[in-house]
């Protein structure tokens, strides 16, 4: 009997978890989860926060990054061989400073995927819809692969994903304010909405938002100082880690109806139905 | 409205006093109800908030964890000239002081900044004091446009200037101004800048906005503790920084504390400011500005310095010199006030990444139309 559930359980893992990959600008991924690398205390403990968590794209900022001393760069501590690095636009606050950092990178040999962030407001850190839209354009036309933060904007998300951007990537609460779902209603439409894969970005504090967007029906999500400011990094990185593999299981098993009342699980009429 | 004009010098001794009188549950609503005002701010720098100093720190601690990670952002002053046209009586630049004076060559500023480089250094202060023919802004525009050539992130402390004169300096890659009031107290202002441009008390507090204006990016207030009462100078600051980040609100406010220091003339401050009261204040303005970057110098000393970087610092001078041309050259030239933390950069990174902290050398990456980098970007533009 041990041997049939082992059995069972192995075979549930290839037919179901290793074959739900996310597809995303050409590419498979095994893991939902996207790290970001600022606020770490050392790129020692960002490093263990990435093995830890399964991850297999890390966004950086490219601000960060000194591409004039690349060897005591942040990105020596990222192994490329296991993880995707998603160069991000953090720092530029109009659409001409996003394409230009994005084209740096490009220069300095990075892969050409972008996660555009295009933040006038240093204070609240929101996106500006409509430089981002304008960044994107030509970054898709340069032949980017654009992944755009962007605030959770339905119709922002659309016509995002009409100019070709390969997914959107709409904040849940303000950055770094780990409030979790706080535009539960509107991401809810975006999600729905959406052709492109939705990577929930910004705000999520605790695993168990993460559970709840990818519940939602988040193709992934992205977590950055939940993790790096916890008191245990990798602990944390491997917490969020579960917890996304737990929220998309959820959402693949289809979850039982929410209901005013309650609702007995073997109802007393069961004998007029019997189970065939 | 500008600043200068909604600023009331009397109100917010009004207020400093009355909190005076505070009790510590005052203190605690106001840390729980996240600082909403004047009165409120007040309750944070009062005696009252002094005995739970522990809760303070606790609260400003997490807040910057929160905010900022644990990182601290590492800069170097670069000193362009000691020459100056300004009588001000706490200054070791001021005008009639018998020291050697000396405004640096570009050449002489790209030696300075090469071996700023050489230490790693890519965020970059410029520093000088105020002379129209030595330092106007035609020179300090050409200094920001040479030393971006190797720092990524390139600032100005300089004179107060006009919105035309920073629109130049921002065409020339600056990233950022910072301009300390001084003091906040027009009456004490006047009893200090005796001579000069730097008298224009109003001029100077309107200065930041006009910077932001013309498109500087990062804005750096602060008040020279030891001038007034260092609770009048905490709350006036902060009522600064919040009506830049609302009026100015593309740009980063950055706020410091600088404690006056000995420095030549012998000046010695009206009003102290113990290490009790400059924990006090940064923990109140990290309470109260949970997103503004807080500056410390190396004016304070190594000790000191460890501890306030868990209470709220975001960025840090290290290894500096406040002589123009100390780096390559030392003892050329006056230093403007002495330095307590004389530790080498590396020894305070080292130190840094001793307490938890990851030192951040560059975290700045300008891509304005004339820069290098913008350069490098065009060039690949559709490839």
């Amino acid at each position: 009997m041990r041997k049939q559930n082992t059995e069972h359980s192995q075979r549930y893992v290839r037919n179901h978890i290793l074959t739900d990959l996310l597809a995303l600008g050409g590419r498979t991924f095994s893991s939902r989860l996207i790290i970001g690398t600022g606020k770490f205390s050392s790129p020692e403990v960002m490093a263990d926060a990435l093995a830890t968590s399964g991850t297999e794209m890390v966004t950086v900022a490219l601000r960060r990054v000194d591409l004039d001393a690349p060897v005591s760069s942040i990105i020596d501590f990222i192994d490329q061989s296991r993880y995707l690095i998603l160069p991000n636009t953090s720092g530029a606050a109009d659409a001409q400073e996003a394409v230009r950092l994005a084209r740096l990178a490009r220069a300095a040999g990075l892969p050409p995927w972008i996660k555009v962030e295009v933040i006038p407001d240093p204070r609240y850190l929101m996106p500006d819809p409509v430089e981002t839209l304008k960044a994107c354009e030509t970054l898709v036309r340069e032949g980017f692969v654009v992944l755009p933060y962007i605030h959770a904007d339905p119709v922002l998300a659309k016509r995002l994903e009409e100019i070709g951007t390969a997914a959107v990537m709409p904040l849940a609460a303000p950055i770094g304010s780990g409030r979790g779902l706080k535009m539960e209603a509107a991401l809810a439409i975006i999600i729905e909405q959406a052709t492109v894969p939705v990577v929930i970005d910004a705000g999520l504090g605790v695993p168990s938002h993460a559970a709840a967007a990818m519940e939602m029906g988040a193709d992934a999500v992205l977590v950055n100082t939940a993790i790096a400011t916890a008191a245990h990094p990798a602990r944390m990185a491997h917490a969020f880690k579960l917890a996304v593999e737990a929220g998309r299981a959820g959402r693949l098993a289809g979850r039982a109806p929410e209901l005013p009342t309650a609702s007995a699980s073997s109802p007393l009429t069961g004998f007029l139905h019997p189970v065939e | 409205m500008s600043f200068a004009e909604q600023f009331s010098p009397d109100a917010t001794r009004d207020a400093a006093l009355r909190a005076h009188r505070a009790t510590v549950d005052e203190v605690r609503s106001a840390i729980a109800c996240g600082v909403p005002d004047v009165t409120s701010a007040a309750m944070l720098l009062a005696p009252a908030a002094s005995t739970i100093i522990e809760e303070l720190a606790q609260t400003a601690h997490r807040l910057t964890v929160e905010r900022f990670g644990k990182t601290i952002a590492l800069f170097a002053p670069l000193y362009l000239s000691n020459d100056c046209v300004c009588t001000c009586t706490y200054c070791g630049f001021s005008m009639g002081l018998d020291i050697k004076r000396r405004t640096l060559r570009i050449d002489e500023v790209m030696r300075e900044a090469r071996a700023l480089g050489a230490n790693g250094f890519r965020n970059i202060l410029l520093v000088s004091s105020e002379h129209p023919k030595y330092v106007n802004a035609g020179y300090l525009a050409q200094c920001v446009s040479e030393v971006k050539r190797v720092a990524h992130y390139v600032a100005l402390e300089v004179a107060a200037a006009d919105e035309t004169e920073y629109e130049a300096y921002v065409n020339a890659g600056c990233d950022g101004v910072v301009l300390y009031q001084e003091t906040y107290d027009p009456q004490v202002y006047a009893q200090h800048h005796l001579g000069g441009p730097k008298k224009k008390f109003d001029w100077r507090m309107d200065a930041l906005e006009r910077a932001a204006h013309a498109g500087v990016r990062h804005l750096g207030a602060g008040a020279l503790l030891g001038l007034a009462d260092w609770r009048f100078e905490g709350l006036a600051l902060l009522q600064h920084a919040r009506y830049l980040q609302r009026h100015a609100w593309r740009s980063q406010v950055n706020v410091s504390l600088p404690r006056i220091n000995s420095a030549a003339g012998g000046f010695s401050p009206q009003h102290p400011v113990s290490d009790a009261a400059l924990v006090q204040l940064v923990c109140a303005l990290r309470i109260a500005l949970p997103t503004a970057g807080i500056v410390l110098s190396t004016r304070e000393n190594a000790k000191l310095r460890d501890h306030l970087v868990r209470l709220g610092i975001t960025h840090m001078s290290a290894g500096s010199s406040t002589e123009p041309g100390g780096y390559s050259e030392p003892g050329s030239a006056g230093e403007q006030f002495h330095l307590e933390d004389t530790r080498t950069p590396e020894h305070v990174a080292h130190r840094l990444v001793e307490l938890g902290y990851d030192p951040v050398f560059k975290d700045w990456e300008n891509v304005a139309p004339q820069t290098a980098a913008a350069a490098i970007a065009e060039g690949v533009a559709g490839s």
